[in-house]
């Protein structure tokens, strides 16, 4: 069972390319998604990506900062985040192999790799909601959506700014 | 069990082939710069044609634009057609044109199914149809579309292959159907 809702999240600090690190403190005062994926490159794992990349002005609403996990090496990521024009940071779970994923109780000792799990984290730092999926399954948005409405108010969306951010 | 459509479809607001009484209602979330979707549009006209009056077709837009550059152009492109009503004229264009999506190519559509050029890139240019656009996407999000194309029978998202057979005999059994 992944860490259940009304826990601190336990902090970490975790290399997302070669030459930089960001830590869960860092985004204290704002909402965090924490996607616990088993691995860059698999196909489910992208579609997912993916899909969350498309979904982050709805995050932004939330001021939700979304960062996907997994036990990765960081040049990996650099080369899948580029590939896949990821614009939300991959954290390398490397070294201690799966670390983190065992603090949040997340991770397969069986398989080497963490489950596909989700936790949404409010502005304090405490769980308030988590899910693990089925290792081959693609969970969606959904619930991290409804999670995010359960306790932070939503902006106003713009439409044509969300959708044609400069970049694209 | 597979998430449900959480945005009923409607007859003003939807983009429906079929009849509004059809028992089967088949609900495709779609990106017209997916090369899957490419590949399921023969295959849903296919079945349009086996299962008749007895399937209405809803087509909503889920692009996914950070991996795919011109779909978002594409959908809103469909949805200036549809306010002048050729939507799917335009849905069939882009879908069997997928490797020319670009602005100027789809200009050359737009002529192509009769649509005023001036008015339709005015639409595309002002991104009056973003909104739309953005409420399919959300409405897919948040009834488990989780990437293209997702299928949903009579409200029920599909979970099986796209292929004629598989969505032949899944119709078939789709909840509330009458033989």
């Amino acid at each position: 069972m992944p860490l259940s809702p009304g826990t601190v999240a336990p902090d970490f600090s975790l290399p997302t390319t070669p030459d930089q690190r960001v830590s869960l403190q860092d985004f204290r005062g704002h909402p965090v998604i924490l996607a616990f994926y088993p691995a860059d490159w698999s196909p489910v794992c992208g579609d997912q990506m993916a899909l969350y990349n498309e979904l982050l002005p709805e995050f932004q609403r939330f001021h939700a900062a979304l960062l996907g996990i997994s036990v990765d090496g960081p040049w990996c990521h650099v080369a899948f985040s580029k590939d896949r024009k990821l614009r939300f940071p991959l954290l390398s779970d490397f070294e201690p192999k799966g670390a983190v994923a065992k603090s949040y109780s997340a991770y397969r000792n069986q398989d080497g790799f963490s489950e596909r799990a989700l936790f949404v984290i409010d502005a304090k730092g405490v769980i308030r909601w988590s899910y693990v999926s089925p290792v081959g399954v693609n969970p969606g948005a959904e619930g991290i959506l409804t999670a995010l409405e359960s306790f932070a108010s939503p902006q106003e969306i713009d439409h044509a700014a969300a959708t044609h951010a400069p970049g694209q | 069990m597979p998430p449900r459509l959480t945005l009923p479809v409607n007859e003003k607001r939807d983009h429906i082939l079929g009849r509004p009484d059809a028992p089967i209602t088949l609900v495709e979330y779609g990106d017209f710069e997916c090369p899957h979707c490419g590949a399921a549009y023969p295959v849903v006209e296919q079945l349009r044609k086996e299962v008749g009056s007895r399937l209405r077709f809803v087509y909503r837009h889920f692009p996914m634009t950070q991996i795919h550059p011109h779909a978002e152009l594409a959908a809103e492109a469909a949805e200036a057609a549809g306010s002048h009503r050729k939507f799917w004229q335009m849905h069939d264009m882009l879908f069997t044109h997928q490797d020319a999506l670009d602005e100027a190519h789809i200009a050359d559509y737009a002529v192509e199914i009769g649509l005023a050029l001036k008015p339709f890139l005015g639409a595309l240019a002002s991104h009056v149809h973003a909104a739309r656009v953005r409420e399919d996407f959300m409405s897919g999000a948040r009834s488990g579309v989780n990437g293209t194309p997702t299928f949903f029978i009579n409200d029920v998202r599909y979970d099986g292959p796209s292929d004629l057979d598989s969505l032949l005999d899944a119709v078939d059994v789709a909840p509330g159907i009458r033989r």
